[in-house]
């Protein structure tokens, strides 16, 4: 890998361990603007507690996080999204019974308006409009007045990356934004994925092989913990180790 | 001009020049919820066999709507606000009967010092969560108990607070016969339509969408980066200051503070109000308070086991009436409104 002149993201020798058990253990890595980057590795690699150590949700109990030359390591979790972090989950979460439009709208006001219990909310008619905008780019716009938990699946998990967009984030974290859904579903969404990948940093965990293999610039490998192999997808598809503990090991992702 | 307007309109993903509100904020039940809370508030003295009934409907309505900011609103279950209610009825007696202070000022005064109060028991207790929280708050709201039950020179300890009659409240320019069913009852729904009022102010500002998004999900709340416990934190003051100004108004009312204000069953009213009318409706917790107040009226009149019986019906309420006779009612509106 060339080294990255100017990262947006830089981890170093992270880990994170739980007791006496190590979820994470030593992994560096810069990432620069505007890519898409994908993060693989069987079940308990430990991509998801790599994922909460990039949101702010777990803290490091080894290692540095900075975020565009800041240290993030002792920054608390509610700071990510306004300093330009923000993330979905693997779970839908969302906020089941406000309708699509006040879910990003909600969120959007997380930026402008935390304590104020005086003004009239539906005085910010730029928040409404811009929620509007956010509900458009994700292909929700006319799921406006739905309550969240009344929306299909595919369209709950677009849902929740208009609320992480709702944060301008200059780094997107997306944590299996396919899970559960069908080919169709998931084509909307890879390309979604893309048109956002063309504005912003990406990192996402993904299961789906073939789909990661076209989308991103760049995969990251990890197993038991550690980074195992960070190459473009055809130097992963090319590794030995790789292929060796995950590639090769279930018909599911070997479709490459 | 005609042509662009037929675009516009064909367009299927034409999109509104101005955002459109949500259909529940055009609602007209929603829009003025305080005038025409306030509205059903004043009939009701003329609704019901008796005033002190109306009256006390008032208070413990005030005292539920207070608790349903922190259950209905914000998602979090406390079993200890009769400390705050109880300490707003304490510190309007002593301040009236011990100090001499006017009625208003000593209503002021509990409502400060139940606030603080809320302050101090929220710093401690809401960093548990679910059930510890509720546990938590019980055991606080217990601790205040005992105190006030041991600093007997201040509260008369079991016999309650007494010996702070008031029998008029002096205004400046007039003089409210407080001995006047009527004057009194208008003189409580004053500070309670003035509540209310506030209250709706708050639940719709930015703040109210905040708390929502707590109850509806405080994980993803906490990622798109508001402060949970801050927020949390402020929201459980709010809730302790409306309570504390509802034992202000039962001092007043009852020219007594019983012990039984601080007990962990008047922290039960709360929860036990708010559910029977509708956790999470602005109106609800006066159903619910009316409700509950009538039931306690007629059951202990057919049997001393009146409670047993009050209990069963607050089950059946969970079991088949979650939403509560208000939050139901509420629904079935809409339903009704969709199909037509």
């Amino acid at each position: 890998m060339n080294p990255i002149a100017n990262p947006i993201l830089e981890v170093e020798n992270l880990g994170r361990r739980f007791g006496a058990f190590t979820a994470l253990e030593g992994v560096s890595a810069a990432f620069g603007e505007g890519r898409i980057t994908a993060i693989i590795g069987p079940n308990g690699a430990g991509k998801s507690t790599f994922f909460n150590l990039l949101s702010g949700a777990l803290k490091p109990t080894s290692g540095r996080l900075r975020f565009s030359g800041r240290d993030m390591t002792r920054v608390p979790q509610a700071r990510f999204a306004h300093l330009g972090i923000a993330r979905s989950y693997q779970i839908t979460n969302v906020f089941p019974r406000l309708t699509a439009h006040e879910n990003v709208r909600t969120a959007l006001q997380a930026r402008v308006s935390r304590y104020d219990f005086w003004s009239r909310r539906d005085a910010r008619t730029d928040l409404a409009v811009r929620a509007d905008d956010i509900l458009e780019s994700v292909g929700l716009a006319g799921r406006r007045d739905r309550p969240a938990a009344a929306l299909a699946h595919g369209e709950q998990r677009a849902l929740e990356i208009g609320i992480a967009l709702a944060a301008d984030p200059r780094l997107l974290l997306l944590d299996e934004p396919t899970a559960g859904m069908g080919p169709e579903e998931t084509k909307e969404m890879v390309a979604l994925l893309r048109r956002l990948g063309e504005s912003r940093t990406i990192l996402l965990v993904e299961h789906k092989m073939k789909m990661i293999l076209g989308l991103s610039e760049r995969i990251l490998v990890l197993h038991h913990g550690r980074l195992i192999a960070d190459g473009t997808p055809a130097e992963i598809q090319a590794d030995r180790e790789v292929r060796r503990v995950y590639l090769g090991q279930s018909g599911g992702y070997g479709h490459a | 001009m005609q042509t662009l307007d037929q675009t516009v309109v064909d367009a299927p993903t034409a999109r509104p020049a101005l955002p459109r509100r949500s259909p529940i904020a055009t609602d007209a039940l929603s829009r003025w919820r305080a005038p025409l809370s306030i509205l059903a508030l004043l009939a009701l003295p003329f609704l019901l066999p008796s005033q002190a009934l109306a009256v006390n409907v008032l208070i413990y309505g005030l005292y539920a709507v207070g608790y349903n900011l922190l259950y209905g609103y914000t998602g979090l279950l406390s079993f200890g606000h009769a400390a705050f209610f109880g300490t707003g009825a304490y510190v309007t007696g002593i301040a009236i009967g011990t100090y001499g202070l006017h009625p208003l000022a000593a209503m002021a005064l509990a409502v400060v010092v139940a606030s603080g109060l809320a302050l101090a028991l929220g710093a401690l207790s809401i960093r548990s969560r679910g059930i510890y929280f509720a546990m938590v708050t019980l055991a606080l709201a217990q601790l205040v108990y005992y105190v006030a039950l041991q600093a007997s020179t201040w509260t008369g300890g079991e016999n309650g607070l007494r010996g702070f009659t008031v029998t008029t409240i002096d205004l400046g320019i007039v003089s409210l016969d407080i001995l006047n069913p009527l004057t009194k009852y208008l003189f409580v729904l004053a500070f309670v339509g003035a509540a209310l009022a506030l209250i709706s102010r708050i639940l719709a500002s930015p703040f109210g969408a905040v708390i929502e998004a707590i109850r509806e999900n405080e994980t993803r709340a906490r990622a798109c980066g508001f402060d949970v416990e801050r927020t949390k934190l402020l929201a459980f003051v709010l809730s302790g200051l409306f309570c504390g100004l509802a034992g202000a108004l039962s001092a007043i009312h009852l020219s007594i503070v019983p012990l039984d204000s601080l007990a962990y069953h008047t922290s039960g009213t709360a929860v036990v109000m708010t559910l029977v009318g509708g956790a999470g409706t602005f109106f609800g917790p006066f159903v619910g308070a009316l409700t509950v107040l009538v039931l306690e009226d007629v059951l202990s009149l057919w049997t001393p086991h009146w409670q047993l019986a009050l209990g069963s019906v607050f089950i059946l309420f969970v079991l088949f009436m979650p939403r509560g006779l208000w939050g139901t009612a509420l629904a079935r509106l809409t339903a009704f409104r969709g199909r037509a």
